[in-house]
């Protein structure tokens, strides 16, 4: 659906030039959810923004459904936009409009017919679950209503791609995870390919089914969510994967048990899929004879399995220890030592 | 009774069918000069905005000689700009007496003044709402009758609202030079013929204008402000 071939983008600065976006392959397929992760300054936007030509690449292609979009101008350029779609951080609503005029606002300019303009504000209004706040203003509406309206907007002229832009870095946690969920029911029921770009790994982690790290303007890390948990090759990626993993001060926390603990390992265990699940803990205990004291724990779902990390305190004698890591080793435990004996 | 021989009393000289006559002149005057500089600031304003720096028509010859005009016209006094556009104004109406031959003057002394603030009003409008349109494939002209003008609108009453006022001291020195109108009773039946009485309700009249048009200016604005 979306194709990106050595993609860059250079802004000129009064004496240098910057490098926002620096050859960028990617390919997104139809009705996948591809998120973009990278702190901010990573060129993440300017990426996405490259997607429907708000911003013009310096080098490089961009295809997407079968647009060449570089070359596209003018009455071509506003075709082919009103089949990419874009939400934005800050809902971008017009403010003098209600939000069923909103809603309208993409069919009309793309002259679609008054009533039939209305049968389809209706039908959207419903699909975003914003029934019969319709005469509502933007300003009488809480986050999480004004980025409904926003998807809305975005899906009414039917398009085949919606990008998200930091959709929903302005939104509480609770009120991110129903966007993100309406978000995922869409890419379901329609089928729409959306492509997303986020600096929290939360958001990855519960719709995406592919994600690329960025830094410095470069793709530096790609594949399936639930591998890139599994194996995060970059430290950068290490990072994002630890948003969601550990939870926050988890070292703070540890530090105290890290400086007492003389008769013990303090190990963080990181469990994925189907480990997940089984009773590793408990089979350590019995077959190794160790005491185990466990610190603290989590586990994430992501699309596509399960991936939790538990950092234990592992306490017996030499002997009990080793053969506590051997079995840890052997059930494809990842296991990390975070104090030496 | 009472009232009529109170009125005689106090306000000796005033003549109250020349005082309306006086007050009809002034309205029409400002109310035509209001309407036309309304059209003219905002397009005025609109091509200073559009053709700004990094906006949807980015020219710097057209917007440096538009940006030259409205200072221009801005900084000259309104009573010496009435003299300079007397050739004008004769050309344009025939004539340079009368309310009518007042109205050149007043819009050319006010479009430029409103034009800064239809720019202001203008680059107020949220950036990302403009991109947003552009999202959905809007053209130019969706992007300035759908979202700039729209979103602007009660920053534009608003500032029209100041620009009638200043209007309505405009049409009192217009007067002074044979405009007619209130300035014009004011001037000449109350100050050269020393009756203090009538410039006394010329300025009550003009008071109640500016009053009725601020109300009316923060009413609209108010109604149009879903922010």
């Amino acid at each position: 659906m979306i194709r990106l071939q050595q993609l860059s983008k250079v802004f000129q600065a009064r004496s240098d030039s910057i490098r926002a976006v620096d050859n960028v392959d990617l390919s997104i397929n139809t009705g996948e959810i591809f998120g973009v992760i990278g702190y901010s300054g990573a060129g993440k936007s300017t990426l996405i923004r490259m997607l429907n030509m708000l911003e013009r690449p310096s080098a490089g292609n961009v295809t997407v459904a079968d647009w060449n979009m570089a070359d596209l101008s003018g009455r071509r350029l506003r075709e082919a936009r009103q089949e990419i779609s874009m939400i934005f951080q800050h809902f971008n609503l017009l403010w003098s409009r209600t939000v069923k005029e909103n809603i309208a606002f993409p069919l009309e300019i793309a002259g679609v017919s008054k009533q039939k303009r209305a049968e389809r504000v209706e039908e959207l209004t419903e699909l975003v679950g914003l029934s019969g706040r319709g005469d509502a203003y933007p300003s009488q509406l809480s986050g999480g209503q004004k980025q409904r309206v926003g998807i809305a907007r975005a899906l009414a002229n039917n398009p085949k791609v919606l990008l998200c832009d930091e959709a929903t870095s302005a939104l509480d946690p609770k009120t991110t995870d129903s966007i993100l969920d309406l978000l995922t029911d869409i890419n379901k029921k329609l089928g729409l390919t959306i492509v997303l770009i986020t600096h929290e790994m939360h958001v990855i982690r519960k719709i995406c089914h592919r994600v690329a790290v960025m830094d410095g303007g470069k793709v530096v890390e790609q594949g399936l969510v639930i591998d890139v948990f599994r194996n995060p090759e970059q430290d950068m990626t290490k990072e994002f994967v630890k948003q969601v993993t550990e939870p926050e001060e988890t070292l703070d926390a540890l530090k105290d048990i890290l400086k007492s603990s003389e008769n013990g390992l303090v190990v963080k265990l990181m469990f994925l899929g189907e480990d997940a699940e089984q009773p590793v803990m408990t089979d350590l205990i019995r077959t190794c004879g160790v005491a185990v004291n466990i610190l603290q724990g989590k586990v994430s779902k992501t699309r596509d399995g399960s991936y939790g990390t538990l950092f234990v305190q592992l306490q017996g004698n030499k002997e009990e220890l080793d053969k506590a890591w051997q079995y840890l080793q052997e059930h494809r435990v990842e296991a990390e030592v975070l104090n030496d004996v | 009774m009472m009232f009529n021989n109170l009125l005689e009393t106090w306000l000796p000289n005033v003549k109250w069918d020349t005082l309306w006559e006086a007050t009809m002149e002034t309205l029409y005057m400002s109310v035509l000069a209001v309407a036309a500089t309304f059209v003219l600031g905002i397009f005025l304003g609109l091509t200073l905005y559009l053709t700004d720096k990094g906006n949807l028509w980015q020219n710097k010859v057209i917007h440096a000689i538009t940006a030259a005009l409205v200072n221009v016209f801005r900084s000259i006094p309104f009573i010496i700009l009435i003299i300079l556009l007397i050739p004008f104004t004769t050309f344009l109406v025939g004539t340079m007496l009368g309310p009518s031959a007042a109205l050149p003057a007043l819009v050319i002394g006010a479009a430029p003044f409103y034009a800064r603030m239809v720019e202001i009003g203008l680059r107020e409008v949220d950036k990302g709402v403009i991109e947003a349109a552009q999202s959905m494939g809007a053209n130019q002209w969706h992007i300035i009758f759908k979202v700039l003008l729209p979103e602007s609108m009660p920053a534009l009453i608003s500032g029209i609202t100041v620009t009638s006022i200043a209007l309505v001291s405009y049409t009192a020195m217009a007067g002074v030079i044979g405009a007619g109108g209130l300035g014009d009773l004011a001037f000449r039946e109350g100050f050269q013929r020393t009756n203090p009485d009538v410039t006394f309700v010329a300025t009550i009249a003009i008071l109640i204008i500016v009053f009725i048009l601020q109300w009316i200016g923060d009413w609209i604005t108010n109604k149009l402000d879903k922010r």
